[in-house]
């Protein structure tokens, strides 16, 4: 080193290494940290769970609907469809926050992945920011899929394919593993908002389009890694070969439940593109809703409120 | 040995000084994003003017048509909001001019309806829907209101924010638009008489993506307070799609029911 170095831009250096140590390598906002569902729209959805054949305002095509007729729920007895994980959109769908963390370049330092965190049925999401292109189309669909993403302007917005099969709603409204995802993340202050976009050729006819919001909490704690699954036997006779719970065209039984129980069309029941635009409600002139409510009144907070918080019709203190 | 000078902090400290207050600001920076200050219309770092649909993907069954009494899932209201809730009267509001009360700030974004957003002035943005043909108006600037009359859509501030990214980089490409509503009439935040008090905000993000399709969505973040009626603040997020032009615009008036 030659005196002039050492003597004039040590100083310069050792400005240039504080600035460059502590500088968030890359991104645009910070994302990491716990952030808390607070539960504050489809309550029953992600609580409870949907009704069987609730399909309100989810764009299927007739083979989505048919596939979503088709599903009977003790297909998840079955040891083989007991430690299954859902897609990364079913971060839309559960009750848990978002535990986002970083992945550093150990050489360079910079952010190569966002890991979204797991939970019981949920694997990580891992989003690529390291410019890596997607698999081949033929390559293995994981639990998590594959996500790459980059920042446009403070959100990050991440594409995601080779995602398995899995649920758009908990009661199997299904994608197709040729779906993809779109994903903006923004936060404003502590808050961040999540929009997927789902595209589907085989089950629905439009992109499916879904926003949440979680709110930023330190003192929330939550797994990193999906919980360990053991399959069992829990009913012998789901556990024979060749047993493949469903029910044929026509013969689901809760087709009408939600017309029964909210006396709402079965055209608007069974979903589909048109049933989620302000105009739809020209068939729903004659609308007369139930005289009072009867179950999942109340949720969540709803602690002291005396209300009926379940499907057992009666009020919990 | 040049350890001497490296150990002499009056040449270097100031410099370091003015790194770490940059690198501060900066960092700072990171977890929000920066007022604009100039010409709010001008300066808007995302296009919202035009024609938007909401598309009901979340709620469907409290959004479309009116839930039952005494359905107020999804809501952390307070007993106090219950009482009031419980005894929503849908042939009194209908008959005494209360017809527009599940049309206020608070509630009408989550009315499904079509916007149309102009610029009113250089420093107003107008935000109409078709259903119950409301106004909001969002002020930028140093607007304040002229009156203390409360209202249904109540008095709206605004400020961009640019992205940390677009800053100093010539036009502004990303961007969002922050609103906060008070002054407030009580009304419902649904139809079936979940109430809000006239103490309520409401905190909005305005958002918008555009999609490689070219589909552009808005993603509306919301905070309504309201300790009176809500446990904590009530929060969502729902979404509206560009439509090309208002041949579906379609005004109607506010309904009870």
């Amino acid at each position: 080193m030659t005196p002039l170095m050492s003597i004039s831009f040590r100083p310069a250096l050792l400005v240039l290494a504080v600035m460059l140590a502590g500088t968030p390598a890359f991104a645009q906002v910070d994302l990491t940290g716990i952030w808390r569902n607070f539960n504050h729209e489809d309550w029953m959805e992600r609580g409870g769970g949907s009704d069987p054949v609730d399909y309100l305002g989810i764009p299927l095509n007739d083979d989505g609907r048919e596939r979503a007729l088709s599903y009977n729920y003790s297909l998840l007895a079955q040891p083989e469809h007991q430690c299954g994980l859902n897609t990364p959109f079913y971060g839309f769908l559960d009750p848990f926050g978002n535990n986002i963390w970083t992945e550093y370049d150990e050489v360079t330092g910079r952010i190569i992945a966002y890991k979204i965190g797991a939970w019981l049925d949920k694997d990580i999401v891992t989003i690529w920011m390291d410019g890596r292109p997607h698999p081949s189309k033929d390559s293995f669909h994981p639990y998590s899929g594959f996500t790459t993403g980059e920042w446009q302007g403070d959100t990050l917005t991440t594409h995601t394919t080779h995602m398995k099969d899995g649920f758009l709603r908990r009661n199997a409204v299904s994608s197709s593993d040729q779906a993809t995802m779109t994903m903006h993340i923004t936060r404003h202050g502590d808050l961040l908002t999540m929009t997927a976009l789902v595209e589907d050729p085989v089950y629905l006819a439009e992109p499916y389009v879904l926003s949440h919001s979680w709110k930023l909490d330190p003192t929330l704690t939550m797994p990193a890694v999906p919980t360990p699954c053991e399959p069992i036997a829990e009913l012998p006779r789901m556990d024979k070969p060749g047993v493949v719970p469903h029910y044929l065209p026509g013969q689901n039984p809760f087709v009408n439940e939600l017309t029964q129980m909210y006396n709402l069309p079965l055209i608007a029941v069974l979903g589909g593109p048109e049933t989620r635009y302000p105009e739809f409600r020209q068939k729903l002139k004659d609308y007369v809703p139930p005289p009072i409510c009867v179950r999942y009144c109340c949720g969540p907070n709803a602690d002291g409120l005396n209300c009926i918080i379940d499907g057992s019709g009666r009020p919990q203190p | 040995m040049t350890g001497r000078r490296w150990r002499r902090p009056v040449a270097w400290l100031p410099a370091a000084t003015a790194a770490l207050a940059l690198f501060s600001f900066t960092t700072a920076q990171a977890e929000g994003q920066t007022p604009v200050v100039a010409k709010p219309r001008a300066a808007a770092p995302i296009d919202l003017t035009g024609y938007w649909v909401s598309v009901i993907s979340q709620d469907w069954r409290w959004r479309m048509v009116t839930p039952a009494k005494g359905d107020y899932a999804s809501i952390p209201i307070t007993a106090a909001a219950k009482k009031v809730a419980d005894a929503w009267d849908p042939a009194r509001d209908g008959g005494t001019g209360a017809r527009c009360k599940a049309y206020g700030a608070p509630a009408i974004m989550r009315v499904p309806t079509r916007l149309r957003i102009t610029w009113q002035d250089e420093n107003t943005l107008k935000i109409e829907t078709d259903n119950g043909t409301q106004t909001r108006l969002f002020h930028f600037g140093a607007w304040t209101p002229g009156h203390a009359v409360p209202s249904l859509q109540g008095d709206s501030i605004a400020q961009w924010h640019l992205s940390r990214a677009a800053r100093g980089q010539g036009a502004p490409k990303y961007g969002s638009l922050q609103v906060t509503t008070k002054n407030l009439l009580p009304g419902y935040l649904r139809k079936n008489g979940v109430p809000y008090s006239e103490n309520a905000v409401v905190t909005e993000y305005w958002d918008l993506y555009t999609e490689k399709s070219g589909d552009q969505w808005i993603v509306l973040t919301s905070t309504i307070d309201d300790p009176l009626y809500l446990q904590v603040p009530w929060l969502t997020a729902l979404q509206f799609r560009r439509e090309p032009d208002g041949s579906k615009w379609t005004p109607e008036p506010c309904s009870a029911r």
